[in-house]
């Protein structure tokens, strides 16, 4: 088995660093190449279905945009909606808070266990680990989150959290950890993806028909109707959704959609750029409470968790609009090589790179270096279904970071030597002097190609190769080729 | 202040400098079909169901009854929700038939063999079935745990795309039902994106098209 991380973010090394460790992992890299070219291909096929993919593209930013700048109205309607629904609405301004709401709500029902429907905003604010320290087991039910359980892992991907882990691994997995939790794995499990979905089906089965409690997210909350949906495939979301007393919904600020209309845009878009299918299996849509049908007693509670913080940047603020898709991180040349661990959050890839640092802010060495984590190619953007311009946010970020170490006293080794290159580049003849001395180490370093490290130029040449200076300079074949001419 | 206050307050603080307008003044460029072009509903309909792996049948109202009892297979408990036509399930002999009552638990749903409901909508482009849970579809568990789901179809429910299925179903959510939209049996594709069908919801979807 590959490498055990432990299940929190708490300390994560700059991405350099982690990426570094996940380069080496060869087994993953397998996985991961294997997996985001097979996803990227069927995202690609389905999208190119869709004659007017750019309109929809277009509509979806311009409804989550309107959205954005008039949250605070579509949240009063939403609370409005649902409250006339049946349903309870809770407010928490961080992760902390959430987690107090959701706990207290579970310790009412006098139940020590609850079922989990996949979410990445009880992911983000560690809501199991919080259950989990007030004795109640959260048990996630989504194919892929339970193997990252059952794992002790952590996510590696928004969509197919176990990614990172291939058929043989999973097998292991559940082989030795699910008789602890439950139901164990049948003997002489296969490691074929059919079993393994078989195996889950049978070890989660028994907590759906018992549990009292479920949790979810959202993908999208309407205000107009107060009406929840989630997006799926595999039906553990419904059994969820369905099938106990009491259901809670932890949903980001920024999940509202004004009218049930604009859903014609959002299911279009979610299904072709996630999992690259026409549509999802199922989605389950839920205004507030149906008597006679599933949970009578349904709590929303709306998150803020540093959301705000990402509203008040004007460039920045565009981030929100993501829906959660991962179209981006299967298109991305870094992500595909280093995976997800290396981002240090629930939020992995390019769009993980631009949200993190603003939701948490660029103090930690995470933070800070998560804006670098891109060649700045585009692709996310291209396959972005809401058009966040995400290369434009990398750079956005830089220059805070930029800012932010430029107010400290002492200058960078950095900014020194931008400095120099100032000095070196505004005088001409200066800048000769430097290109005989660079044709110089051109001579000495021969036909070597490329510099790997440089002594003293660590922090910028460790992940980058420069190119031997040439032997001959431009401006010198230029003298001698063309010297005369006027 | 209340989380509430505070919240609402961060938010307005973080707009500063976006001019005050009312929500849903802003047009929004709805520049993609709202109404799709599709030439044969019906054979895009089935193409596209058949495509997730579930099977589907074309019917004439007449052959309905048997179509029914053929679909449900060695199906021996079956239930069925209580707005459903009773004279469908007349040729399902040796069966035994339970018309939800609303009080059957999870647990005795998970003993009975297959459903069959009747839908509200069907989407060709996507391969798509919504039930608007009517008195014919029943309650969300009953189309949910019992292993196979036998859903009837009439082509005149058939729309082109998204947006006309939406708008079909949109104001029985308003009115406080719920929604659940089915394309093909369940499914994941968790390990190593391979697909694979048959998870947690029926494992097996048999769609009825009629008319």
């Amino acid at each position: 088995m590959t490498s055990q991380p432990s299940g929190t973010y708490v300390g994560m090394p700059a991405f350099p660093t982690a990426a570094k460790e996940a380069l080496d992992n060869h087994q993953q890299r397998k996985n991961l190449h294997h997996a985001t070219h097979t996803i990227r291909d069927k995202r690609a096929r389905v999208v190119g279905e869709v004659a007017d993919w750019e309109a929809l593209r277009v509509a979806g930013a311009a409804i989550k945009d309107e959205v954005l700048t008039h949250l605070e109205d579509y949240l009063v309607q939403l609370e409005e909606s649902l409250t006339r629904a049946g349903a309870t609405v809770h407010w928490a301004r961080d992760a902390a808070e959430a987690n107090r709401i959701v706990t207290a709500l579970v310790q009412a029902k006098g139940t020590d266990e609850v079922v989990k429907v996949k979410s990445m905003a009880t992911q983000e604010i560690e809501l199991n680990e919080a259950l989990e320290a007030a004795g109640i087991h959260a048990w996630e039910t989504d194919l892929a989150e339970l193997i990252v359980q059952l794992g002790h892992d952590r996510p590696s991907h928004i969509l197919v959290p176990a990614i990172h882990r291939n058929r043989a691994e999973i097998k292991e997995i559940f082989t030795h950890e699910m008789g602890k939790v439950g139901q164990p794995a049948p003997d002489g499990l296969a490691a074929e993806p059919a079993a393994l979905a078989e195996a889950a089906r049978v070890h989660l089965r028994e907590k759906f028909l018992r549990a009292k409690v479920a949790i979810s997210g959202a993908n999208f909350a309407v205000a107009e109707t107060g009406t929840l949906c989630v997006v799926e495939s595999e039906g553990n979301g419904r059994m969820c959704l369905t099938l106990p007393e009491t259901l809670i919904s932890v949903v980001g600020i920024e999940k509202v959609l004004p009218r049930m209309t604009d859903l014609e845009v959002f299911l279009q878009l979610l299904p072709r750029s996630s999992t690259g299918e026409r549509m999802n299996p199922y989605t389950s849509m839920w205004t507030g409470v149906t008597p006679g049908d599933g949970p009578q007693e349904v709590h929303v509670v709306l998150l803020d968790n540093g959301r705000t913080s990402v509203l008040e940047d004007e460039v920045g603020r565009q981030a929100l609009r993501c829906i959660r898709c991962s179209a981006c991180l299967n298109v991305c040349p870094v992500y595909e090589r280093v995976g997800g661990h290396a981002y240090g959050s629930v939020y992995p890839g390019p769009i993980g790179a631009v949200l993190n640092p603003q939701l948490r802010g660029t103090t930690s060495a995470i933070d800070k270096s998560l804006p670098y984590a891109s060649s700045l190619c585009g692709a996310c953007f291209d396959a972005c279904p809401v058009r966040i311009e995400i290369p434009e946010l990398l750079v956005h970020l830089r220059t805070r970071v930029v800012d932010e170490k430029r107010s400290h006293r002492l200058p960078s080794g950095e900014e020194l030597a931008m400095k120099g290159a100032a000095w070196l580049f505004s005088d001409a003849k200066r800048w000769e002097k430097a290109h005989k001395g660079a044709e110089l180490g051109g001579r000495v370093l021969g036909k070597k190609g490329t510099l790997g490290r440089i002594p003293g130029l660590g922090a910028w040449s460790d992940a980058r190769d420069a190119p031997t200076p040439p032997a001959e300079t431009f401006r010198t074949w230029w003298q001698r080729e063309r010297g005369t001419e006027k | 202040m209340t989380a509430r206050e505070e919240i609402l307050g961060r938010v307005s603080a973080a707009l500063s400098d976006v001019p005050r307008s009312a929500p849903g003044a802003t047009s929004i460029p709805r520049e993609y079909a709202e109404v799709a072009v599709v030439d044969d509903l019906v054979a895009l309909f089935v193409e596209r169901v058949e495509d997730y792996r579930a099977i589907v049948e074309r019917v004439r109202p007449e052959e309905l009854p048997a179509a029914v009892a053929a679909a449900l297979g060695d199906s021996t408990r079956v239930v069925v929700p209580p707005g459903l036509d009773p004279s469908l399930l007349a040729a399902a002999t040796g069966v035994d038939i339970i018309t939800d009552d609303g009080s059957l638990t999870a647990a005795e749903l998970d003993r009975v063999d297959a459903v069959v409901t009747a839908a509200a909508v069907g989407i060709a482009v996507t391969g798509t079935i919504v039930l608007d849970h009517a008195p014919d579809q029943g309650r969300r568990a009953l189309s949910l745990v019992p292993d196979r789901h036998v859903c009837i179809v009439r082509t005149d429910q058939l729309v082109g795309d998204v947006p006309e299925g939406v708008a079909k179903v949109a104001s029985a959510a308003a009115g406080g039902r719920p929604l659940t939209w089915i394309s093909g049996p369940s499914a994941t594709s968790d390990i190593e994106l391979e697909r694979v069908e048959g998870v947690h919801g029926p494992r097996r979807l048999h769609v009825l098209l009629v008319g």
